[in-house]
Parts: structure tokens; C-alpha cells; sequence
């Protein structure tokens, strides 16, 4: 009987166990041509007076940021707007670079380049120069000689974390207690927004880090790390995620002890990257202050192309962009509609 | 010297005994955290958020957060002991068991107003895809002799794609605060529901064991599979039910582990998960060449692994160097639950009874 009922179960297991096979196998390959195939699209026959573009990013899928980034350069690079531009979407830097060699061949006025790796550009590069196309890098920068390319608009991550840790100055209160929860420890994001607070702590003698640990970006790991320091009773009252989806750990740890965050409550809640629905907690009053990370750099490389088509000449080779740290108490729906990614 | 040598074999059957190290360890946990500091083991009453009660304190904190791996840890055992290999796709299988979750819940929308579907009918396909997602594993190292972790690897590489790709790469948040009970407290009960779920969870695999060949059969074909055959047992339908099962358990671990947050991210949902899964069963004492196993230990070494973690946190040991510490107490209790290091104390123990015995 036990035997039978086994079989039975085994049976069954089975017959799921071929659909199986075919479910997953199927989606594997509709999935992966997605993902690492690269993808070009042709905008419009080349008009008479456009600029031809080249457009190298990394997939837009890879996160909020590249995904809110690719729209950006795609609502400003169209016919519409003077341009004709092609796309071509790779995570791995091979792909890139072919896809570089072919839109020189086809012989684009700019190539726009966000680079997967930093090394291995510099022949493909001088290839661009020979044949005189402009190159202009985003989001990334590359370990190749500058005069390679017109210029760079990069973020500035140690800025980010200064006006964070300048606005958390401006409360005025009278102590700070911080849970510092860092992101993937050694990432550029991670270095530049600890740098600013690290340096505050070192020379102000009211703040002082509570627990200083990384969440790997996990919104998880952050939730754990929040439930210790309060298991343990030390007492806080600020918490420096170096994401949206640590701080959202960090807030799910505080609700479940009973402790109150946001505007005027008992713990400052801090986030970066500005994703829609942490831009909406802002508008809640459920969390303090979020920090912007930039991926709207379209209008920057527009700007740089009018004057290399005008003539004149780029005096800064990289350049910053603005970013802004939005307050609870200041911030407006059109803040969440224009800069939620 | 009758009571001298009962006395010797008691000690050794302590020290021999499977749960030995596990519970050692467990123990020496606690006498750390008591020295160091004994309010690690207060418990609270208190109110949360909402204005439920709760119970609050690290103790919670180790039952709660470390019931998906005690989950996990039950699969794993039996994929260890069945094909002799682990199964390292459980992190990306828990993505895309979590994402189908959500693509029923909220409906391929991003932002939903409600949901979309009971969150039974969204769990149910999720144990779907989770079982489907064993039986592909299963079938791979079972009917087509692949190497387990050679096997696993195809998910492991391709699982978060997948789970990206199910929700055409949107990341839905579940709009109903209902969601939440599953990881949290249901308004009411002070103790946080994954508890409850790897308390079920662990009842129904120690019932199945008991009423059950299961167990049986899973062991025999582990330690010689040719031999099993020729009992009438078909090693390939253990191996192939023992990775459907993980499957199952990577299910019920999705829901926790989606519910915690409401939502879900494909990149870092549950990282390196499988590594402590593997490590669960490694420090229960279990060959990881697979064979005879003990699911309790198992099980406790998912908690001994989170007792770890919590220690660490609350001991706020420096991000770069909390890794480290972990590895060193991890390859000590790794090392001294091998079957090889307990037979070699095992001898020690007899070697230290009989010189006695001759004197006497």
C-alpha cells in the first residue's frame, strides 16, 4: 500500500517532471536572446541635414537606472530632434566593441559609448578618430588615453554622499546616532557615498556610527542588520542606506519593533538612486531624504554635439552632472513624476 | 571497571553521534553570546507598527530569518544523500519561483491597484515552477547522468534571466499589506509567521521519513546505487523525486523571502543562498558524497549558520572582515563534523579505554 502510494506520487512527479523539461528549456531560449544578443535598430533613413549617432549602452534591463537611461537617450536622439540614431545593447565589452567597428563602418558622426569593462577600447577608438568620428562616453568612464574622446559625463558618487550627509547636517539634531548600511563594498556607488559620511563622523563629535555593515544592495540582508542593532537596544536615530531597496529593508525592520520613521518621527530614514516608489514614501512622509543618481544624461551629450557642430570646442573633458537630494518635507508629486526612475 | 567501560562507550557514543557537533556548536554560540553580552537572549513584548504585539529579541530574529534555509536545507539533504551532488540553483530557482509569484499576483503589471489573484492560487503556481524547475534539474541528473552541480549550473546561470524575464523585467510591488503576513506577523500572533512555516514544513518531512520508504530508499541508492537496483528500487526515480521535492521546498522559501520585502529583485533575491544550503548540510555531519543522512542535523545546521550570522551582526564585525570570521568558524565545524575526523576521534577514544583495561 505505503509502495503503491509512493509510486503514485513518483508517477505524478514525473509526468510534471516531462512538462518540465519543455517549460524551462523554452523559456531559456527566448530568454537569452534577449539578453545577450545585440540588438540593432534602424531609426530612419538618413536624412539629408540629421546627425548621424551611434548609441552603445549597456541592457536596459540591468536596473531602474538603465532602464530610466535608455528612454532618456531615446526621447532625445530621434529624427525629431535632428538626429538618426542607432542603438546597440551589450553587458559584455566584446559585443561592444564590434558593435563600435560597425557603426564606424557605417560611418556615424558620434558614437555615444557607455562601456561594459573600462580596458580594451583604445584601437577601436583610435579606429573612430582615423575616420573622424566623435566619440563621447556616459555613465562610464574607460582607461584609454583622453584625447580619444570629446568628453564624459559621469556621476559623481562622492558628491552624492556629501550633500546627503550636508542635508542630514541641516536637521540640526542634537545628536546622530547612524546605521550606516553600505551597498556591494568596493563599487564606485559604495566608496563615494561612505567617503562623504565616514569623513563627518571622523570630525564631528555628535556623530557616531551605531553599526556600519554591508547589505550587498539587499533589501533582505539591510533588514537584518537594522533588527540586530535594535534586538541589542542600542539607540539610533538615523539610517544612511546606500539604497532605496536597503532603506526599504531597513523601514521593514523598524515597523516590525514599533519604532517611528520619517518627518519629524523619532528615526531619519536616508536612501539613494531615487526609484519612483521611494520617491512616493518621500511624498508619505515614511522616509527623510533620497538621494539622486543621475541617469538622465541626454541632454548633456545634445548640448556637447551642438557646440562640436557649431564649431567651438569643450573646455572640461569630464563632466558632472547635477544631482539633487530630494527632502520629505519639500518634495511634490511633479518631483516623483520627473524624477522617479 | 564494569562502570568504567560503560562510562567509556557512553562518551563514545556522545562523541560519535551525529548530532554531536551540531549541538556542540549550537552551545558554544550561546556560552559566547552569554559571556559577551547575556542580553542577547532577552525576549521583548512589545508593539509594532501597527499596534500588534510582538515578540522581539535575537533569538527571534535567528528562528525567523533562518527558516528559509532550514527549508532549503530539507531539499538539499535529500538531493545530497540521493545523487551524491548538490543542487547550487536554488538562489535563481527561488528568483524565478518568486517572480512567477508575483507575475500571477499582479499581473504583469508593474503597479497594480489590487491584486490580481488569491495569493493561494500565486503560491500554487510558484510551487509549479519550483517543482518544474527540480524536475528539469532532476531529469538532467538522473536520466542523463549530468554531474549535479555541472546539472545545476544551466539554472544558476540562467534562473535570473528568467525570473527577469517572466515580469518583462518589471519589478511589481504587492500592493495588498496582507502580502507581508507571510514573512511578518499575521495581526494577533506575537511570533512571525516563517516560523510557523519551516515548523510545518519540517513536521511534514519528518512524517514522510517515518511513514515512508522514502528515506530509506533515498539513502540506499546514495551509498550504492547498482545494488538498489538490483532490491527493485529505481535509482532513477529517487534521484529525479529528491530534486522535485527541492523544488517544492525552493517554493515555500520564495514566499518568505518575496513576502519580507513585497516585491522582488532578480539580482540579489536570496544571493548566495545555495551556498549555505550546501553548507547546512555539510555541518550537520551528512557526506556530501552522498549516502546515509540525518535530517535533524541538517536542519539545525541551518540555524547554526544564522545563529552565526545574527552573532556576527550583533558583534559588529567589520564589513570586510565579517566573511572571513564566518569562513574560519565555518571550515572548524566543517572539518571537525567530517565522517573522517569523527572516525579518527573515535579510534582516539578507544585507543584511550584500552591501555586502561590492561592496568586493570
Amino acid at each position: 500500500m505505503k509502495k503503491r502510494v509512493l509510486a503514485m506520487i513518483m508517477a505524478s512527479a514525473m509526468v510534471l517532471g516531462l512538462a518540465g523539461c519543455g517549460g524551462s528549456a523554452g523559456s531559456t531560449e527566448s530568454a537569452a536572446p534577449a539578453q545577450t544578443e545585440t540588438k540593432t535598430e534602424e531609426a530612419a533613413p538618413a536624412g539629408g541635414d540629421l546627425i548621424k549617432v551611434g548609441i552603445i549602452n549597456n541592457d536596459p534591463n540591468e536596473s531602474g537606472y538603465r532602464t530610466a537611461n535608455d528612454k532618456d537617450l531615446k526621447a532625445m536622439f530621434n529624427e525629431a530632434n535632428g538626429f538618426d540614431a542607432k542603438f546597440a545593447y551589450s553587458m559584455k565589452n566584446d559585443e561592444q566593441i564590434s558593435a563600435a567597428q560597425g557603426f564606424i563602418t557605417d560611418g556615424v558622426d558620434y558614437l555615444l559609448l557607455s562601456a561594459a569593462d573600462t580596458a580594451g577600447w583604445d584601437s577601436v577608438l583610435q579606429d573612430a578618430q582615423k575616420n573622424g568620428v566623435k566619440v563621447i562616453l556616459f555613465d562610464r568612464t574607460i582607461d584609454a588615453d583622453p584625447s580619444l574622446y570629446e568628453a564624459s559625463i559621469v556621476s559623481d558618487m562622492a558628491k552624492e554622499g556629501q550633500t546627503a550627509v550636508d542635508w542630514l547636517a541641516g536637521q540640526n539634531l542634537s545628536e546622530y546616532n547612524v546605521i550606516h548600511i553600505q551597498g556591494h563594498m568596493g563599487s564606485a556607488a559604495q566608496q563615494g557615498r561612505s567617503g562623504a559620511l565616514d569623513a563627518k563622523v571622523a570630525a564631528e563629535a555628535n556623530w557616531n556610527i551605531v553599526a556600519q555593515q554591508t547589505a550587498d544592495w539587499n533589501a533582505e540582508n539591510a533588514q537584518q542588520i537594522v533588527q540586530s542593532v535594535i534586538d541589542a537596544k542600542t539607540p539610533f536615530n538615523v539610517i544612511y542606506a546606500e539604497n532605496d531597496d536597503m532603506a526599504k529593508g531597513a523601514v521593514a525592520a523598524l515597523d516590525a519593533a514599533g519604532i517611528s520613521h520619517g518627518v519629524g518621527k523619532d528615526v531619519v530614514v536616508m536612501g539613494f538612486d531615487c526609484n519612483k516608489w521611494a520617491l512616493e514614501e518621500l511624498l508619505k512622509q515614511n522616509w527623510n531624504y533620497d538621494g539622486q543618481c543621475n541617469p538622465f544624461q541626454a541632454s548633456y551629450i545634445s548640448d556637447i554635439i551642438k557646440t562640436l557642430e557649431g564649431g567651438g570646442s569643450i573646455s572640461e573633458k569630464t563632466i558632472i552632472m547635477d544631482e539633487k537630494g530630494f527632502d520629505a518635507s519639500t518634495i511634490t508629486q511633479e518631483d516623483v513624476d520627473n524624477y522617479g526612475i | 571497571m564494569k562502570n568504567k567501560a560503560k562510562s567509556n562507550g557512553l562518551f563514545k557514543r556522545i562523541v560519535g553521534n551525529q548530532m554531536f557537533i551540531p549541538v556542540l556548536a549550537i552551545l558554544i554560540l550561546v556560552i559566547v553570546n552569554l559571556v559577551k553580552d547575556p542580553s542577547f537572549f532577552v525576549v521583548t513584548w512589545g508593539l509594532n507598527n501597527d499596534g500588534f504585539p510582538v515578540l522581539s529579541g535575537s533569538l527571534i530574529s535567528i528562528l525567523d530569518n533562518g527558516s528559509e534555509l532550514a527549508i532549503l536545507a530539507i531539499g538539499m539533504t535529500l538531493v545530497t544523500a540521493a545523487s551524491g551532488g548538490q543542487d547550487i540553483s536554488v538562489g535563481a530557482t527561488i528568483a524565478v519561483a518568486g517572480s512567477a509569484m508575483l507575475r500571477v499576483l499582479c499581473g504583469g503589471n508593474a503597479r497594480p491597484e489590487t491584486t490580481q489573484a488569491p495569493v493561494i492560487v500565486a503560491f500554487l503556481v510558484a510551487c509549479l515552477v519550483g517543482m518544474l524547475c527540480g524536475a528539469f534539474n532532476g531529469a538532467l541528473v538522473s536520466v542523463f547522468k549530468i554531474q549535479p552541480m555541472v546539472a545545476t549550473l544551466i539554472l544558476f546561470t540562467a534562473g535570473r534571466s528568467i525570473a527577469a524575464w517572466i515580469n518583462n523585467n518589471e519589478l511589481p510591488i504587492v500592493p495588498d499589506p496582507k502580502f507581508a503576513w507571510f514573512a511578518g506577523c499575521i495581526p494577533g500572533i506575537p511570533i512571525p509567521t516563517s516560523v510557523f512555516i519551516a515548523i510545518a514544513c519540517i513536521i511534514v518531512i519528518m512524517l514522510v521519513l517515518k511513514f515512508t520508504n522514502l528515506g530509506l530508499y533515498t539513502q540506499a541508492v546514495g551509498i550504492n546505487e547498482s545494488s538498489s537496483r538490483l532490491n527493485g528500487i529505481n535509482p532513477t526515480f529517487i534521484k529525479f523525486l529528491s530534486f522535485v521535492i527541492l523544488g517544492l521546498c525552493v517554493a515555500v522559501a520564495a514566499l518568505i523571502k518575496v513576502s519580507r520585502i513585497s516585491t522582488i529583485n532578480y539580482s540579489v533575491i536570496a544571493k548566495d543562498i545555495e551556498m549555505d544550503a550546501i553548507l547546512a548540510v555539510a555541518l550537520g555531519g551528512n557526506a556530501l558524497s552522498g549516502g546515509k543522512f540525518n535530517m535533524w542535523a541538517s536542519i539545525l545546521g541551518a540555524y547554526i549558520i544564522q545563529f552565526l550570522t545574527t552573532t556576527l551582526y550583533r558583534f559588529k564585525v567589520d564589513s570586510e572582515a565579517r566573511p572571513a570570521y564566518k569562513a574560519v568558524v565555518v571550515i572548524l565545524l566543517v572539518v571537525s563534523s567530517a565522517p573522517v575526523v569523527r572516525n579518527y576521534f573515535s579510534q582516539l577514544a578507544k585507543q584511550f579505554s584500552s591501555p586502561k583495561k590492561e592496568v586493570a
